[in-house]
This record gives C-alpha cells, sequence and structure tokens, in this order.
C-alpha cells in the first residue's frame, strides 16, 4: 500500500482526482478518500493541491480531514489491523485481542509498526458480532478469536 | 432456462465469509461439476440468514436442510449423500442446546420458527447481485402499483395509516415525515437513506443492505414519489465495503432495467440515486452532521429548527431515513395498511429486527412482531444464556440505550414501553449480559464510546461525558466515594437535558439506567472495595488453588511479567505486589487452579 511518491506526482495525480468535481458540490470527503486510497494516507502536498483546485480553504480541508476517523496525515502500515472494541466483543474479551497485538507487535493503538509492516487500530463495531471476538486485517474477518490464535493470524501478512 | 431440481443456498454474508463461506461455495462448484451434477443443481451465493454464529450456513431446497458450520472438507459428503442420494447429512444439522435434538428443517429451528420476517423476507433467500431474483420475490410490484394505480398522496396516505415508525431509534411516525416533506415549498426535494449504521453491536442495515439491497431501493423511489424527490442519496458508512459493493451493483441493475433514472416505468417519474461512503464519525448517524458529511464538511450537528424536512441537504426540504424504515415500505404498498397495522401493539406497528449478541446461545439477526417479550426473545430464540448462567441484564439500543434487568424479562417490546423502563428501542442492539458481567464496566464501555465520538461542539456533551467517563474510572479503580456517585448522577442528567443532538441528550441513558437498577453493583465498587462480576482489574487478585495445583508450572513460565514462584516441591504461588492482573495465568492452567477474588 506504501509507496514513496515524489511531491510532484502527488501533486499530478491529485489533479486527476480532483478533475471530474469541478463545479460540482459535496465532492471533498471523496476527493480525499481517493487520495487516500492512492498514497494510502494525505500526503499535504495532495492537500495543498485539492485546496489550490477548489479554492476551498486549507483550513477546511484540514478540519474536514482531522473530523473523521477514516483520514491519515501519516502513512501507514502495509497492513492494517482493526480489532473490534464493540459491545458483543467487549463481553466475550476483546480487550485480551488488544493486548495480545500489541504486545507482539510491540506498538500501540492508533499506531504503526517501525517497519511498516502493521498499524493498529481499535473500531467500534464490525457489525460481525455473532462471531465475537473479532479482528480484521485488511479486509479479511478474523472470529472467535482467542488470544492464542492472534500470532498465526498476523504471520499470514507481511 | 434450465430446470433446477434443487437450489443449494451458500450464505455469503460478512459474518459467514469471515467464517470461510468463499472455500465451501467453490467446493460445491468443483464437486457439483466433477458430478456432473451443474446443470441439475444452481448454486447460489446469498445474503445473511441472521443465524452468524453457526455460519458458514448452508441451506438446500426444496427439503430447506440448514447446515450448520460447513467447511469446504464437508462438501463432498453433502453432494454424495444429499444431493446423490437424497439422504441427509445429519450430523450436519443445527442442534437444539437444550435437549440436543437435530433439526432437519429450517422453518422448525426456534430461532426463526418466532420470527415474523418482512424486512428481512428476502435475505438469505436470493441471490442479492441478482435483481431477478428480487423480481422474482414481488420486487418492484409495490413501485408498479404505486406508479400505475396510485397518486402519490395516496401512497402518503397507505404509509401514514400504517403505523409505520423510524426505525432508526425515535420511532417518529415516518408518513407524518413525509408529508412536512412533501408540504414544505421548493422546488427540488431530497431523500436520504440513513446506513451509517455506527452504534457497537448493531448489524441489522448491513444485513438488509447486502442480502437485499433492491428493498431498500424501492423502498426509496416510493418515499421519493410520494414527497416529490428526484434525486436521493444512500450514506453508507465506509465499514461496509461490501454493503457499499452491492448497493452500487444494485442500483446500476435498476438503472438498466429503468427502474432508476428518468422516466421510470415510461412515467413522468424520475429518481436518480447515490452512494454517498462515511468517513467514519458516529455523530454522522444524527440526521443533520449526516446532511453536513454529504455536504463534504465537517459531520456536526446542528440546531433545529428549521427541521430538514424545511431546509436540508444543500438548503433543500430532505427527508431521512433509515434502512430498515425503507426496507419495510414496498411491503406496505403491496400488502396494504391494513396488513401491515394488523402486526404489532397499539402504538408500534409491524416488526423489528434486532441484532440479538452476547451471552446468549443463539447469536444473530431477529425480525420480531412489535410487543413480543425479552424473555421471549432471549429464552426461545436466543435459546437461553450462554453456559446456561445466570441472566442479569439485556442492554437495548446500543450506547444510547439502557440496561434492563429480570424484572422487565415481560416487558412487552415496543417504542413505549422501553422508553418508560429507561432505555430506548434505538436501532435494535440487544446486548444479553450473565453473572459474569460487570454493569458499572458495561456502563464505562458505553461512555467511553460515546464520549470519543461526540464531535465536540456543544459543552454538554464534549466535557459532561469526559467528566462522567473520569469518574467512571474513579469508582472501577476502587478509588470512588458516595458522594463521586452523586455528582456522577447529576452529570447524567445535565448532559442528557442539555446537550444539542442526540448523541449526547441519550449518551447517559447506560449510566443511568444501570444506576436504576444495578446501584448495589456502583456501591460494591465504592464500599467494599470489589468487583462483584470480577471483571474490574484493579478490584480483583488472581490466587492459586494449592489444592488443585498440580505443580506443573505452566502458570509461571507464561506469566509476562514472572511474579509466580514455585517448583515441583513447593505449590506456586503469585507474587500480588507484582501482578498486573492480565489474567494469562487463569487462561493457561489445564486444571482450573487459578481463580479470581
Amino acid at each position: 500500500m506504501i509507496v514513496v511518491v515524489k511531491a510532484a506526482e502527488i501533486a499530478a495525480k491529485t489533479k486527476e482526482i480532483v478533475e471530474p468535481w469541478k463545479g460540482k458540490h459535496g465532492g471533498l470527503i471523496p476527493i480525499l478518500q481517493e487520495i487516500q486510497h492512492e498514497f494510502g494516507y494525505l500526503p499535504e502536498e495532495a492537500l495543498v493541491t485539492v485546496s489550490k483546485e477548489l479554492k476551498i480553504p486549507k483550513a477546511d480541508i484540514y478540519g474536514v480531514a482531522t473530523f473523521y476517523a477514516q483520514f491519515h496525515l501519516k502513512p501507514r502500515g502495509r497492513h492494517v489491523i482493526r480489532v473490534c472494541r464493540g459491545t458483543a466483543c467487549h463481553v466475550r474479551g476483546s480487550l485480551k485481542i488488544m493486548e495480545k497485538i500489541k504486545q507482539i507487535l510491540n506498538v500501540n493503538e492508533n499506531d504503526t509498526t517501525e517497519d511498516l509492516r502493521f498499524t493498529l487500530e481499535p473500531v467500534a463495531c464490525l457489525g460481525a458480532c455473532g462471531l465475537a471476538p473479532v479482528l480484521m486485517v485488511d479486509d479479511d474477518t478474523h472470529g472467535r478469536l482467542t488470544p492464542d490464535k492472534v500470532q498465526s493470524i498476523l504471520d499470514k501478512y507481511e | 432456462m434450465s430446470m433446477y431440481r434443487a437450489h443449494v443456498l451458500v450464505c455469503k454474508g460478512t459474518g459467514c465469509t469471515a467464517s470461510g463461506s468463499p472455500s465451501v461455495f467453490s467446493a460445491f462448484k468443483e464437486e457439483l461439476a466433477k458430478r456432473k451434477l451443474d446443470n441439475e443443481v444452481m448454486l447460489v451465493e446469498t445474503g445473511c440468514h441472521g443465524m452468524c454464529e453457526m455460519g458458514p450456513i448452508v441451506v438446500i431446497y426444496p427439503e430447506g436442510a440448514f447446515y450448520c458450520r460447513v467447511t469446504a472438507e464437508d462438501v463432498p459428503e453433502i453432494v454424495e449423500e444429499h444431493l446423490y442420494k437424497g439422504r441427509i447429512v445429519e450430523r450436519l444439522l443445527y442442534t437444539i442446546p437444550t435437549d440436543m435434538t437435530k433439526v432437519p428443517h429450517y422453518k422448525d429451528i426456534p430461532f426463526y420458527s418466532k420470527q415474523h420476517r418482512i424486512v428481512l423476507k428476502n435475505c438469505g433467500y436470493i441471490n442479492p447481485d441478482h435483481i431477478e431474483e428480487y423480481i422474482a420475490r414481488d420486487g418492484y410490484q409495490a413501485l408498479a402499483k404505486a406508479l400505475t394505480q396510485m397518486s402519490p398522496e395516496e401512497v402518503l396516505e397507505e404509509v401514514k395509516r400504517s403505523g409505520l415508525r423510524g426505525r432508526g431509534g425515535a420511532g417518529f411516525p415516518t408518513g407524518l415525515k413525509w408529508e412536512f416533506a412533501r408540504k414544505a415549498a421548493g422546488d427540488k426535494k431530497y431523500i436520504i437513506c440513513n446506513a451509517d449504521e455506527g452504534d457497537p453491536g448493531a448489524f441489522m442495515d448491513r444485513s438488509v443492505l447486502e442480502g437485499d439491497p433492491h428493498a431498500v431501493i424501492e423502498g426509496m423511489l416510493l418515499g421519493a414519489y410520494a414527497i416529490g424527490a428526484d434525486e436521493g442519496y444512500i450514506y453508507c458508512r465506509a465499514e461496509y465495503p461490501l454493503a457499499i459493493k452491492r448497493l452500487k451493483n444494485a442500483i446500476s441493475q435498476a438503472e438498466e432495467y429503468g427502474l432508476l433514472g428518468n422516466n421510470i416505468m415510461d412515467t413522468d417519474f424520475s429518481f436518480h440515486l447515490h452512494v454517498k461512503e462515511g468517513a467514519g464519525a458516529f455523530v454522522c448517524g444524527e440526521e443533520t452532521a449526516l446532511m453536513a458529511s454529504i455536504e463534504g464538511k465537517r459531520g456536526m450537528p446542528r440546531p433545529r429548527p428549521p427541521f430538514p424536512a424545511q431546509a436540508g441537504l444543500w438548503g433543500k426540504p430532505t427527508n431521512i431515513n433509515n434502512v430498515e424504515t425503507w426496507a419495510n415500505v414496498p411491503q406496505i404498498i403491496l400488502n396494504g395498511a391494513d396488513w401491515y397495522s394488523s402486526i404489532g401493539t397499539e402504538t408500534s406497528k409491524g416488526t423489528k429486527v434486532f441484532a440479538l449478541t452476547g451471552k446468549v446461545k443463539n447469536t444473530g439477526l431477529i425480525e420480531v412482531p412489535m410487543g413480543i417479550t425479552i424473555r421471549e426473545i432471549v429464552f426461545e430464540l436466543g435459546g437461553g444464556i450462554l453456559g446456561d448462567k445466570e441472566f442479569k441484564a439485556v442492554q437495548i439500543g446500543g450506547p444510547s440505550g439502557g440496561c434492563l434487568t429480570k424484572e422487565h424479562l415481560d416487558l412487552p417490546v415496543d417504542y413505549e414501553s422501553l422508553t418508560g423502563a429507561g432505555a430506548i428501542m434505538g436501532s435494535g442492539g440487544l446486548v444479553v449480559m450473565d453473572e459474569d458481567t460487570c454493569m458499572v464496566d458495561v456502563a464505562k464501555f458505553f461512555l467511553e464510546f460515546t464520549q470519543r465520538e461526540s464531535c465536540g461542539k456543544c459543552v454538554p456533551c464534549r466535557e459532561g461525558t469526559k467528566q462522567m467517563l473520569l469518574l467512571l474510572e474513579k469508582i472501577t479503580n476502587g478509588e470512588g466515594t458516595m458522594e463521586d456517585l452523586n455528582t456522577l448522577e447529576e452529570l447524567a442528567h445535565m448532559v442528557k437535558r442539555m446537550s444539542l443532538c442526540g448523541l449526547g441528550q441519550t449518551a447517559p441513558n447506560p449510566v443511568l439506567t444501570t444506576l436504576k437498577y444495578f446501584r448495589h453493583e456502583y456501591e460494591a465498587h465504592i464500599k467494599d472495595k470489589k468487583c462483584p462480576a470480577k471483571v474490574c482489574t484493579a478490584l480483583i487478585t488472581y490466587n492459586i488453588d494449592s489444592e488443585k495445583c498440580r505443580k506443573c508450572g505452566l502458570c509461571a513460565k507464561n506469566c509476562p511479567v514472572d511474579c509466580i514462584s514455585g517448583d515441583r516441591q513447593t505449590p506456586y504461588k503469585i507474587d500480588q505486589e507484582r501482578c498486573i492482573k492480565c489474567g494469562t495465568c487463569l487462561e493457561v492452567c489445564p486444571f482450573n487452579a487459578v481463580y479470581k477474588d
């Protein structure tokens, strides 16, 4: 997911993403979503470009980018682990799962490992309560977890 | 078109997919081809059956055999026995937990027999990616009826008469809401489907969107016709990638069939529908915040009036309903208001979908008529408490709802009785708790959630929830005083009364209901410095029963802080000073010698 890209390339790609939205309303969030999909996070150059192209103040864009949990201003790991901390998972022991991952990866919640392999995030609910406790790595859901299953799941992702 | 003698339905909902249904599906495909049965037996991917706990689920018709926890390795046996020889594979059937009998037929499983499926009628039966399958089950019939035989006013009147109320939480009468938007002045009007289902422990909207997306689209078409809107949005949270994919596919199919777009069914009625992905903010489930988010702004609520019906999206009259509300509408138009209002109670008509989770035997999605009791839900559909432990409470309505106790087991589930007891219908999360659940911890858990999701615009919610959380942390750490309990209660009432939007107004509910019904647990934390359910780590100790200890040393080997001492001769002991109460010793002990106190 993470590729180091030059500022000029970021600006060029961002212009491409913004283009179809010019003159239309309500485009800011979809644009930011696409930028993040492209680069894995929201690089500063991209946000500056959006501001210039759409004539939206940088402060407004920053406001939106920091309001929503989905957006990230720092590069993220190749794989994102989302540990469900919803009610059903909580009563079935999701905190233990979270602690185990932190211990294995030596990383805190909402942080990325130094080798950029994993980003660890708690998430309110993944909606798979029937399989509680649950975690997601990228788009794969793993359910009915116990702390001793964690290592073998993480091993699948390089 | 070929004729098939049997249908194999493999659930591809999020739950079953996580349990491995894709490999089951491909195993069936391979096995059927190998046996040259692929032109006699049709293999179908369906949406959610609701019983995610038992997934991956495979249902085979015409028998209606319901196979649970199927793996790819089971598939050759199912094909050989069931599809080839006509003998049902008993070992994979659902087992009733109370008497261990096997249930061959879908309909006879208690989890399903008590349900009344209107919204979930197609979930698990049809392939949600094929519009033809929806049409074959009377799909878009209601739209045809409305456009050709009914005026917009008549559609509105029918919904009003049906008694349908908003399923998103507050229970506002849907027909009345539509009427406000219809009567509002303006040439351009919008309708929105709120699919920003963010309550922890709730997944009914996701299952409807994944299992029957066309029902939502048809409901919105009917609403647009009644209100006079020509454009609509479905605001779906980004955490539901499969729902978004199926919705987008359903929209493009409906467009292809001329059911969305200009001059629908050759009438003057035109309607365009878009999907907007949320970006991860719980407060966006509040209608004014949701509209701000569609407009590309920070999703923060604003004071009402003006109500969305007067000035909503981009200042135009707008009507917002949630997924389940929209999915009810086609059935109301098709079968009539009288039919719909015959189901349910005096003030709450129809059915409600609940996500039944927590410490029950059968977890999953259920649709029950309004007025059913909590006892029926927990003990009949849910099959009772996991491990036959003691029922303690049920939490209804997510972070905005409340905890109800044993005394409320015979309470009929409808809007008024739940509100009367201090809970709310909410979106329909229903989490069952047993004796091992600490109610103070539960209240803290929900408050952590609402406090994190508070958008920060109004002071009572932003500061009030923070202070309440600090007090709860103090109590669960064993440092609370009785005075704190009064402050907590006072703050809770203040936040409830003075917050700007529904998030803050309902955030204190979990605290208030647990204070009301489980005050003794709070007091135990404060006065006795004990957590009765043995959950709050600061108030428990781990100990080793020297009678039961077989001196294997597993606990000491696994202890992350090396605080357990002992050897083959001396019994193992935990140094309480250094113990971090992680619970690893209890988990690894093969002889149950480690206990919490």
